[in-house]
């Protein structure tokens, strides 16, 4: 450690002010930071001191999504053997889950890295921090069969237009990990929906036992097949077909938990979107006209995305709303709106990527209005005091 | 006895300016923006977006050089009005020549050509131009937006219909056993044929623009 420290120190002058690589001077920094903790502290105009800064925030949330990446990674293995009708051991399957899932995590971030710190060097800004989550959550929210120049394009996608057209970490309106399945999901639609691309080799259909079928529960539901539904059991664990990190709903209430103990993720949006969607349940139950309406509504929490968009996608802390009543309004409308569609729209079998997509579109207007609705409520109790 | 005023050649730098301007620097859709609906709805394909960026140039310029002449004599009340009757007697000129030589083409335009008619540049150069300038400079600018707005149009045509279908003109460009179904590795992209993607690619030409020319960059 302490030869890294000083190896960095002697190279540093060449990065700095006049020295022979002062362009990459952001590149350094996004290293010597990302390595040790930063000696610059603020001078003037700080109120709160706080270890907690976004290189901390960031390693949190990828350490809650651990459980559910490798779960996912076992998983995948796990529903390979399944399709070909082995039996495999525990090690062997989480093996090969690994060697699907890790092309897929490595092409993100190589993809994700190499534009934001191109981006850093053009601006001359200092690289932001923002692509280390984004970076693994693009995998967790594919289908593990999509082929790897797809997944680089929506990665661009996501970063470009997403974020730095906007200006960088912090400024992006949208999710962008959100964005890069969004772009796949309608540039190439037979790679991101049907029942072959969830299992690892289903579309090559190598060894594939007779009768074997790869749709998602959300398929099989809008298909109204709800009989041949996985039970709500595996559904809860996970052992179920889908994108990589999206199927177990108990590694993400892991996760979860890590993010509400730490403080990172907010716990109000979390609980509101699972209340949505179980209000928008509960009232498909009661009017139900078609099986899939009739399905009960918390099983709609634990099926595809829902529980994972809740969790990860729908705190982020950029493109959420920000006032904490606006929180519990944006969660609420993110639960309600991922039913409506995944429901009533048979075209869109997962719903919870664009009702978020679209909340975070609408997330400035409902901060507005609180903050509106704040300002008018303490100016009639001013005038009160003033009146009296 | 009175001086004889000097004639402005027909090409002078003033003129040409007038004609260079609107195709980089005053471009009607990525400065100006203006005709953007119909730059997103033709532009899925090459052919048709050439066919109108020519109609649209044709248009604005007659019906600037038409306005400019009579400009002297048009009630300022209802020049509006004036304004559309000329614009609606061209489109309909050029409709029916479409349909007779390119019928196939105008058949992808549907409802396109007719909606030349409200295509804000047209309206947008006539008020801003043809109605204080005379005809020669009128005329002249009405190319210089056509052209402009026919530039941003070919230029997204071009990828759209390059990634979105792999052809340009209807010509394969990318080859048929690149394709995942015989057995290659590409697939087209989907999202270039959905409207949502000529107004990216929009985007991103008047960003490239901007940051070449600095001068373009609202405060």
């Amino acid at each position: 450690m302490k030869a890294l420290r000083n190896y960095l120190n002697k190279i540093k002058p060449h990065f700095q002010k006049g020295g022979r690589f002062e362009m990459f001077h952001s590149t350094f920094d996004a290293f010597e930071t990302f390595l040790f903790v930063p000696d610059t502290v603020t001078t003037k105009g700080s109120h709160i001191r706080d270890s907690l800064d976004l290189k901390r925030t960031m390693s949190i949330v990828i350490i809650a999504l651990m459980p559910a990446m490798l779960f996912g990674m076992w998983n995948v293995g796990y529903q390979h053997a399944l399709s070909i009708g082995a039996t495999w051991s525990f090690w062997q399957t989480f093996w090969y889950g690994f060697i699907k899932v890790l092309p897929l995590i490595v092409v993100s971030y190589g993809v994700g890295l190499s534009i934001e710190f191109a981006f850093a060097q053009f601006r001359g800004h200092e690289v932001n921090e923002g692509f280390l989550v984004s970076g693994l959550l693009i995998p967790l929210i594919m289908p593990v069969d999509v082929p790897l120049w797809m997944l680089a394009i929506a990665v661009a996608f996501a970063v470009v237009i997403g974020k730095e057209v906007f200006g960088g970490t912090g400024y992006n309106v949208f999710n962008p990990a959100l964005l890069a399945r969004a772009f796949l999901f309608f540039a190439y639609p037979s790679h991101m929906s049907g029942d072959k691309v969830w299992i690892a080799g289903l579309t090559k259909g190598q060894g594939v036992i007779d009768g074997f079928s790869g749709a998602t529960p959300l398929a099989k539901a809008a298909a109204y097949q709800i009989d041949q539904m996985p039970s709500a059991y595996d559904m809860f664990m996970g052992f179920i077909p889908g994108s990589v990190g999206e199927t177990s709903t108990l590694a993400i209430l892991i996760g979860a938990a890590i993010l509400v103990i730490t403080g990172i993720g907010s716990w109000k949006i979390m609980v509101s979107v699972f209340g949505g969607g179980l209000v928008a349940g509960l009232l498909f139950n009661t009017f139900a006209v078609n099986p899939y309406m009739e399905i009960p509504a918390w099983q709609h929490l634990i099926m595809g995305g829902f529980a994972f968009g809740a969790v990860f996608m729908a705190t982020d802390p950029v493109s959420a709303s920000q006032t904490e009543k606006g929180k519990w309004i944006y969660g609420f409308l993110v639960g309600f709106m991922a039913l409506l569609v995944r429901v009533l729209n048979p075209a869109y079998p997962e719903g919870m990527m664009l009702s978020i997509l679209l909340m975070n579109a609408f997330a400035p207007l409902i901060d507005y209005y609180v903050v509106e609705a704040n300002i008018r409520r303490r100016m009639k109790r001013a005038k009160k005091v003033a009146n009296v | 006895m009175s001086e004889v005023k000097e004639r402005e050649p027909w090409f002078s730098p003033k003129n040409i300016k007038l004609l260079t301007e609107p195709i980089d620097s005053k471009n009607p859709v990525t400065v100006l923006v203006l005709g953007i609906c119909s730059a997103l709805a033709v532009t899925v394909k090459l052919k048709p977006a050439i066919v109108m960026a020519i109609s649209v140039t044709v248009v604005t310029a007659f019906s600037n050089l038409i306005i400019s002449l009579i400009r002297n004599s048009i009630p300022n009340r209802i020049r509006i009005i004036v304004q559309l009757v000329v614009i609606a007697a061209l489109v309909i000129l050029v409709d029916q020549i479409l349909k007779a030589y390119v019928y196939d083409v105008s058949k992808q335009l549907s409802v396109f050509v007719g909606l030349i008619i409200t295509n804000c540049i047209i309206m947008g150069r006539l008020e801003a131009f043809a109605l204080g300038n005379k005809p020669w400079p009128s005329f002249l600018d009405g190319i210089g937006n056509g052209l402009g707005y026919g530039l941003i149009l070919v230029i997204v045509a071009f990828f759209r219909e390059l990634l979105g279908s792999g052809t340009l003109f209807g010509y394969r460009v990318i080859p048929v056993e690149w394709y995942i179904k015989n057995g290659g590795f590409y697939e087209n992209n989907g999202m270039m044929i959905l409207p949502p993607m000529a107004l990216i690619t929009v985007g991103i030409i008047i960003w490239i623009q901007r940051s070449r020319n600095r001068k373009l960059i609202e405060e």
